[in-house]
């Protein structure tokens, strides 16, 4: 019987079938910070389209890794590749025009900003418009109606015009969800998206996320287990900076090493 | 070669009493985490204050004391009426400090007037000491030995002291300090104050050699700048050094490239800021 | 609804103010029988064009400089400098010194944009106190405390820019055009991305935005348009001299931008003409014009951090009573 880490993630590294694309592959990833390892030699591959949790205690580095993969840190060593591409040292605001998106799991949003020059500001992110001097912002319809498709897919419209500070913490976890979808991202990086959500919230955050299109990639970090075992395809599960599971979500619940740290079986 | 000595001589007399006025602003800054523009104005005041002192019949140290004492009062009276109102806006206060500045520069002029003035220092400290071919003024030797003393007084205090421990608790992690129960807002005004009584030291000192004139307040200013810069914010090893670099490069700067020795003084500071700007000690 | 926010409102009161703006040198002349308010309105709009470019920085990306000012040295400097010792031409030599204040921003901007905040503001004084230095110091060069003098105002087509009135409305047209491209700056997708980034450059980096590049290329707009005032202040004064770029100017300078009301785009000129008048009439009556200035500083911060604007909105609420504005607020929640 499968019981140990290590067999799970060997199982991980067997080639992928034909038809599915690599979209992450992470090899041997560390982050040194002045002598605390806090990521160390991860390795770990995500398939075009999968959904992928990604749980631990804390302090496991998960947040970490993140940045690693966002580019908001760079690795002490390994490799960080997106969709066949070597993304190890490119530059964090160039990862979004590969189709990286990530969100914070401490809200971060331009609060004193109303929600809809919140969405109009990302969806301008990676257009040339971005460094126009003349023409004013309000006069570019194409990026206001994006904004107000995505704030109409959750039923938010009539929120548009209100300052992000003004709002409910529930609502602007939506919103910074909102703002990374902007762009059609091919990775969504989702950072406790549930994190201080209240039941009901976080079940219409859980709605939100199934129903996303079905070729984004996601890799969420999640706390909250039900919620975890509800969004996975697949789960990785990080300790002290390494990887010690990764498989389907009743590999890692019949998992041993996960129960011990979870729930303290022995 | 008795050129260099003598020039090396005056740029480390000089950067000790960059020193007594750059490691209040240190201090301020490592603190309290503001620039406090008013810095300069200290030193001038106490400049005028000591003269002041003295022309009523004060003995130079008397003036020494009671300049500081005053000016301390003043900087106490800054931090718990103004700077207060505005705890947690580093650069509201940083701008306030820069109104008082203005204010103190005109109320300056209005006492004393425009001319300039030097402060008589007392006979024991007059004349020079004679070493082989050289001669080294005594007072210069006095301002070099205050500052010694002032910087092991200091050292020993941060150091040795409760009070001292306090405030490195402060600058390392402020809300560390405030949950161990420590009054940060009186740390804050034990600090400015101490920090103004050292730049009004360092103003009367600077008395007896260079001139007293409306002016030098902004003048003084950006040396101490260039300090604090180099050495690091809160450190008082970094205030040592980077005087004693700023007071070498000041000198041999005028001495040797007159016409762009601002240029040497400041360039340096510029590129450490951009390349490390916590300085050559500091943390981050 | 107030009434300011009816559309005509602001429109109107614009042109109505752009008419008294065209029509000041006759009006002046008429009542008052001098030029001296046309002076001041000419000093406002120079000061007014180097304040408009420093809100860029300060209000609407957030970064506080304590040494704008050089860029109006340099811009002056650069003119006299061309014209007396290179014996340029006035328009050749314009153009020169607009060119070298814009990439003196572009160098300088390398070193100040790796900090934040006070650092920041400590590494735009030490700049500032560089060129200062330089001005005084490199005589050969800058005539050091004498200053460059002798620049006289050139014959722009059949008027001589000369006569006062002649440059006020030459620097009125300059002010206008600098306050519509700053203005459609500001409203910009580029503009926007100013304000995004003071609010998360985390955030803006993560979308997409070349948070470092931005910031730059901003840098070198306020570098521009401060060049553009030292042209237009050393014809006006016709000599420039090194206590123009010592500290106090440049603090006179942020007053004129925090008193304004920084993040707006009329607030800076606003608070270069309250600066400027101030200082002309406080010094008929004393000369303690300093004292006035950090006292009018401390207040501002203390309790208009939003400028002008925001005091005459706070002495507003306070004149017509809470109950009125509570009932206001009524309105508008009830909506």
């Amino acid at each position: 019987m499968e019981n140990n880490g290590e067999a799970l993630h060997r199982s991980r590294q067997t080639p992928l079938p034909a038809t599915q694309e690599s979209c992450l592959r992470i090899e041997g990833l560390s982050k040194n910070f002045a002598g605390l390892l806090a990521v160390e030699d991860v390795s770990l591959e995500i398939c075009s389209g999968e959904r992928r949790v990604m749980i631990g205690p804390n302090g496991a580095g998960k947040t970490t890794l993140f940045n690693l993969i966002a580019g908001n840190l760079l690795p002490t060593s390994g490799k960080v590749i997106f969709h066949g591409e070597d993304i190890t040292r490119l530059p964090c605001h160039r990862r979004a025009y590969k189709g990286i998106a990530r969100t914070y799991q401490i809200t971060n949003l331009f609060f004193n900003l109303s929600v809809i020059d919140n969405l109009v500001l990302a969806a301008a992110a990676l257009e040339k418009t971005k460094f126009s001097f003349f023409r004013p912002l309000t006069s570019y319809r194409h990026l206001y109606e994006k904004g107000l498709e995505l704030l109409s897919w959750i039923g938010m419209e009539t929120t548009r015009n209100e300052l992000v500070k003004n709002l409910s913490y529930g609502v602007q976890r939506q919103i910074e969800i909102l703002l990374a979808l902007t762009k059609d991202p091919r990775l969504l990086l989702l950072d406790e998206p549930t994190a201080g959500l209240s039941p009901a919230e976080a079940a219409m955050m859980v709605d939100i996320l199934k129903r996303l299109p079905s070729n984004i990639t996601f890799l969420i970090i999640e706390h909250d287990m039900d919620v975890a075992f509800e969004l996975a395809e697949f789960i990785t599960v990080l300790h002290y900076g390494k990887v010690i599971a990764d498989g389907s979500v009743d590999a890692i619940k019949a998992n041993r090493t996960v129960q011990e740290i979870y729930l303290g079986v022995k | 070669m008795d050129f260099w000595i003598t020039q090396a001589f005056n740029g480390i007399s000089y950067g000790a009493l960059l020193f007594l006025f750059a490691s209040g602003l240190s201090l301020i800054f490592g603190v309290m985490r503001i620039i406090n523009l008013a810095h300069g104005s200290y030193y001038l005041m106490a400049g005028y204050l000591g003269l002041t002192l003295m022309r009523i019949g004060s003995t130079y140290f008397l003036a020494i004391l009671g300049a500081a004492v005053i000016i301390a009062l003043v900087g106490i009276i800054m931090v718990r009426v103004f700077l207060r109102k505005l705890s947690g806006n580093d650069l509201g206060q940083v701008l306030i400090t820069m109104g008082f500045a203005l204010i103190f520069q005109d109320v300056a002029l209005l006492i004393w007037g425009g001319d300039p003035f030097t402060i008589n220092v007392p006979k024991a400290l007059s004349g020079s000491v004679e070493v082989g071919p050289l001669f080294f003024p005594k007072y210069r030797v006095f301002i070099v030995l205050m500052a010694v003393l002032i910087g092991l007084g200091l050292w020993l205090f941060q150091s040795k002291t409760r009070s001292g421990s306090m405030i490195r608790a402060a600058v390392d992690h402020e809300e560390m300090a405030r949950g161990m129960g420590i009054n940060v807002p009186l740390v804050y005004i034990g600090v400015y104050a101490l920090g103004a009584f050292l730049a009004a030291v360092a103003g009367v000192i600077g008395g007896g050699f260079l001139s007293i004139y409306p002016g030098l307040d902004f003048e003084i200013l950006p040396y101490a700048f260039v300090v604090v810069i180099l050495g690091g914010r809160g450190s008082l090893k970094g205030a040592v050094v980077g005087s004693l670099v700023v007071g070498l490069i000041d000198n041999f700067g005028k001495v040797l490239f007159p016409e762009l020795s601002y240029f040497t003084l400041f360039a340096p500071m510029v590129i450490i800021l951009a390349v490390r700007p916590v300085g050559l000690f500091g943390k981050a | 609804m107030s009434v300011l926010e009816k559309r005509w409102v602001k429109p109107t009161l614009l042109f109505i103010v752009f008419l008294v703006f065209l029509a000041l040198p006759r009006i002046t002349l008429t009542f008052f029988g001098s030029t001296y308010l046309v002076e001041l309105f000419v000093q406002s709009m120079i000061y007014g064009i180097l304040a408009l470019s420093l809100n860029l920085l300060l209000g609407y990306m957030g970064f506080p400089s304590l040494g704008h000012g050089a860029y109006l040295g340099i811009g002056a400097y650069a003119t006299g400098i061309c014209i007396i010792k290179l014996h340029m031409g006035t328009l050749p030599a314009s153009i020169l010194a607009i060119l070298i204040a814009t990439f003196a921003a572009a160098l300088f901007g390398l070193f100040a944009l790796r900090a934040r905040g006070v650092y920041f503001l400590m590494i735009t004084l030490a700049l500032a106190m560089l060129v200062w230095g330089l001005a005084y110091r490199w005589v050969s060069l800058t005539a050091g405390d004498n200053g460059i003098s002798g620049i006289s105002r050139p014959q722009l087509g059949p008027w001589s820019l000369r006569e006062i009135t002649h440059y006020y409305y030459f620097v009125f047209g300059i002010f206008l055009l600098c306050l519509f491209i700053i203005s459609r700056i500001v409203h910009s997708p580029f503009g926007r991305s100013l304000v995004g980034i003071k609010e998360s450059e985390s955030r803006m980096r993560t979308l997409g935005y070349n948070v470092w590049l931005h910031q730059y290329v901003c840098f070198v707009i306020a570098g521009f348009f401060g060049g553009v005032s030292g042209v237009l202040f050393i014809f006006y004064n016709g000599f420039i001299s090194p206590p123009s770029l010592e500290v106090t100017p440049n603090m006179e300078i942020l007053l004129m931008v925090a008193l304004g009301g920084p993040g707006t785009i009329i607030g800076p000129f606003i608070g270069a003409i309250v600066i400027v008048f101030l200082k002309n009439f406080v010094s008929v009556y004393t000369e303690r014009w300093l004292i006035f200035l950090g006292s009018i500083y401390i207040l501002t911060i203390l309790y208009a951090p939003k400028g002008i604007l925001q005091a005459f909105d706070l002495a507003w609420k306070f004149l017509i009573g809470r109950s009125t504005a509570e009932k206001k607020q009524e309105k508008e929640y009830g909506k």
